[in-house]
């Protein structure tokens, strides 16, 4: 499942021999002992107590809004939530499934994006900005797919084929877009400073959003209705869910076990898993590192393709732009999960969906906040400086070695 | 002492090159001067000449001066790319026909220039007014399509002199209250032939309460100074004629998941549901609204922002109410160029092979040929041949407007630049597949 292999901790100062030793091989006590006298020896500096009182204020924050929220829904009339909140209502069990799902529906996209981020990170070492455009890509490949099959009639009357056949569309088109931004844009970047190829994918992903704007123009783009039967909710194990949210949800899913099964038992992913750990050894074993790469940024553009046409399913617009922010987001769940992490890089998505779908109205609106719902990515990227503050490597993160940390 | 003397004339030449440099265009230069002109002759005569070079200057943030030969400059600023391009298209392509239907002031042309794009943002309105504030030579603006942005340019359009009016800004901060008080935003030399927003609001509000017979109801808006100021307008009617507002909550522009911010207001089940936002937020709530438990059974209710042929033919916007202009103008005439709406129909189809996409094409061909009119009442032509306009007389002529008959109705200018024939109609949209029926449908209209 891991892409980055753990790598040894170096001391990162003289002050401390005691972790010099291979902290990975320790005993638990050691390493307990190793961390705390390293604390020891560094002194605190304003900025620590700043992150230190910023930890306690989020977390407070989250503890008192939760509680507030659970007496708001015991009564809504209690004497907190009628200094705080006044026009308090609890949530009924539907609205709340609701929240839920919605969450975990965005949050599986936001996982499928993060993939593409934490494998290339994960092989190159550095952040492909220009993902969340692949997956925009994908998606206008998708609207434009789809529309010329409603026109031809074949999106209502086999609508399971034609829906097949756009994912595939899409998939082709966004992998190809990948493949070709690494073979122009990265490769003759290679063994430079990992600034430098992190700046060009900022360039691309501004090219990307301009070539859609002159091909294709810069209004919002629908894609045709779905059936009914599809988007109709369905009762689930007791919970009322749209179809198109199950969908999502599903496939989301099936993308990632795919993706599993590929870097975890194949061949392939061997190599991937070697061209991770170690360029040069790995081509010394005989594998060839610029196909492991093209392969690495085909199959993290596929599942971008996949995200696309899910986006599509579920909110039926697509714009230039709207790649932007769900690809800062990915990024924003990759690093939340841990990034090079691939099972983390999907939890963290996950995570990160449904904490910007449940936050605001869980822990910001008890508090008595206003328009909470436009503070969403706020949310979203307190979320991830929380996690930074409390795990820095992320929720299932590695410790990466000083000449790995970018 | 002699070094002293160098060092001293050193920098007074210095002084004296830097006020040669920027001499004519700012008065900051003749005051680094200053100490010059105590040490050494040159200085001074070097910088007299630019003293007088600004003398012409101060007549010009007074007068326009175009001469013989040369076109009087006006521009059109709106919102002509983007999602939100069906909204200034049409307003651009009528300022485009009233120019031409006018014909010359004075035996001087009219000029449009380069159609100006206000971006639906403050960013763009604010971009677009320094290009236009940086040419001398433009005497007014037709615009912004965005009230957003109308709060970025109105400052600087007004600061230079001139005037904007704008065919479907409606915020209500950008003129007055209604009531005497100035908007915050209000700066003068802001006009608009839109309708003020509180009128729209108002008219929700009773057809809601009163047609419907609603009780309770739930605002969306964006953060947009248009959106924003609608659906305050909307709620302190609907509550002053004895309903309830539930919830008022704000959604990103970008954002596609409505759900959180619909489950919001869900929890107080409100009977309507009033979201006067753009695309494709508005698509958003439209489609997601009916999967949220507890609206399943509101009534959905749209303005004019949404007034669109794009979110019209989508099939989420069957059944939902809109607010907007109403644009039953019947025999209208413009009285300078003459014209009805249907003459304005007729050619804009002949020359776009479309119709208008939203309403208010009507509101900048009136406006358009009120500006003109204002430029030639204030305007004469000098010895020179060159036509000479008085700034200040473009604003006190617009000011002045009472009666005037354009396409839209009758138009007075009120102190705070409101122009507008206040005619707002609700329309029942039935049916995504024919858009014109819908548009037609009026179900109920109000004046105040």
């Amino acid at each position: 499942m891991r892409i980055r292999v753990l790598a040894d901790p170096k001391p990162t100062t003289s002050t401390k021999p005691t972790t010099s030793t291979n902290v990975r091989n320790a005993g638990s006590l050691e390493l307990i002992l190793a961390i705390t006298s390293r604390y020891k020896t560094v002194r605190r500096t304003g900025v620590d107590r700043f992150l230190l009182v910023l930890k306690v204020v989020m977390v407070t924050m989250i503890t008192f809004g939760l509680l507030a929220f659970i007496w708001q829904q015991i009564d809504p009339d209690n004497p907190l939530a009628s200094r705080l909140n006044s026009d308090a209502a609890g949530l009924s069990s539907e609205q709340f499934e609701g929240l839920i799902i919605s969450g975990l529906s965005q949050g599986s996209m936001y996982g499928l994006l993060a993939l593409g981020y934490s494998m290339v990170y994960g092989v190159l070492g550095f952040i492909n900005f220009a993902h969340g455009e692949v997956f925009m890509v994908g998606a206008m490949t998708g609207m434009i797919t789809s529309v010329k099959l409603e026109e031809s009639g074949a999106w209502h009357n086999n609508f399971v084929l034609s829906l097949m056949f756009v994912l595939l569309v899409s998939i082709v088109v966004s992998t190809m877009t990948a493949v070709v931004m690494e073979r122009v844009a990265y490769r003759p970047l290679r063994g430079m400073p990992r600034l430098i190829p992190l700046i060009t994918s900022i360039g691309i992903s501004f090219f990307l959003q301009n070539v859609s704007v002159v091909l294709l123009g810069p209004g919002t783009k629908s894609y045709p209705d779905m059936p009914e039967w599809l988007t109709q909710k369905r009762n689930i194990a007791g919970l009322q869910i749209e179809g198109t949210r199950l969908l999502v949800v599903v496939v989301a899913a099936v993308a990632m076990f795919v993706l599993w099964y590929l870097v975890e038992r194949t061949k392939t992913g061997k190599a991937m898993r070697a061209v991770a750990e170690d360029k040069e050894i790995a081509s010394l074993m005989g594998i060839d590192v610029n196909r492991i790469i093209v392969t690495t940024f085909a199959v993290g553009g596929a599942m971008a393709g996949v995200a696309g046409i899910l986006w599509g399913v579920l909110f039926r617009s697509v714009t230039h732009t709207t790649g932007f922010l769900p690809g800062i987001k990915a990024f924003s769940a990759a690093v939340v999960g841990g990034i090079g992490n691939l099972g983390g890089s999907m939890a963290g998505g996950v995570a990160l969906g449904s904490a910007e779908s449940v936050a605001p109205l869980l822990i910001l609106e008890p508090l008595g906040v206003d328009g909470v719902s436009q503070l969403r990515d706020a949310v979203a990227f307190a979320v991830l400086i929380l996690v930074l503050l409390l795990k820095p490597t992320g929720l299932f993160g590695e410790r990466l070695s000083a000449e790995d940390r970018a | 002492m002699k070094h002293l003397f160098a060092k001293v004339l050193a920098v007074a030449l210095a002084f004296s090159l830097v006020a040669a440099a920027c001499g004519d265009d700012d008065e900051t230069a003749d005051t680094d001067t200053e100490p010059a002109v105590t040490d050494t002759e040159p200085a001074v005569t070097d910088t007299e000449p630019a003293v007088t070079d600004t003398e012409p200057a101060v007549d010009d943030t007074e007068k326009i001066v175009v001469d013989e030969g040369e076109e009087i400059q006006i521009r059109s600023l709106n919102a002509i790319t983007g999602d939100v391009a069906f909204l200034g298209i049409p307003i651009q392509r009528a300022v485009e026909a009233a120019v031409a239907d006018y014909g010359d002031i004075h035996g001087f042309s009219v000029s449009i220039g380069n159609g100006l794009d206000d971006l639906c943002s403050a960013d763009g309105g604010q971009a677009a007014a320094q290009t236009i504030v940086a040419d001398a030579q433009i005497v007014g603006v037709i615009g912004t399509s965005c009230s957003g942005a109308a709060t970025a340019a109105s400052p600087l359009i007004s600061e230079a002199g001139i005037v904007m009016i704008s065919a479907s800004n409606t915020s209500p901060a950008l003129t007055s209250d209604l009531k005497g008080n100035a908007g915050e935003n209000y700066h003068p030399g802001y006009y608009r032939t839109a309708h003020n927003d509180l009128y729209q609001g108002a008219a929700m509000a009773r057809f809601v309460h009163n047609k419907l017979g609603l009780v309770t109801a739930a605002v969306i808006h964006d953060g947009d100074p248009y959106t924003q100021g609608l659906g305050k307008a909307f709620s302190d009617a609907f509550e002053g004629i004895g309903g309830t507002i539930t919830g008022f909550t704000a959604v990103g522009k970008e954002d596609t998941d409505m759900v959180p911010a619909l489950t919001e207001l869900a929890v107080n089940s409100p009977e309507a549901l009033f979201f006067p936002i753009f695309q494709p937020a508005g698509n958003h709530v439209a489609e997601q609204a009916r999967t949220v438990a507890g609206l399943e059974n509101t009534q959905l209710l749209a303005a004019d922002g949404l007034l669109n042929d794009d979110f019209m033919a989508l099939s989420q916007s069957e059944g939902l109410y809109f607010s907007g202009p109403d644009v039953r103008f019947g025999e209208n005439r413009n009285e300078h160029t003459d014209k009805t709406a249907n003459d304005f129909l007729e050619d804009y189809e002949a020359n776009h092979g479309e119709t208008p996409a939203s309403p208010f094409w009507g509101h900048g061909y009136d406006a358009t040929a009120m500006l003109l009119n204002a430029i030639e009442e204030s305007s004469e032509v000098n010895d020179a041949d060159q036509l000479v306009i008085d700034k200040a007389g473009v604003r006190a002529a617009l000011t002045a407007v009472r009666d005037y008959s354009g396409i839209i109705g009758t138009i007075n200018c009120d102190d705070f630049g409101d122009c507008g024939s206040q005619r707002i109609a609700v329309i029942h949209h039935t049916d995504p597949a024919d858009i014109e029926a819908g548009k037609a449908n009026v179900v109920f209209e109000y004046a105040p």
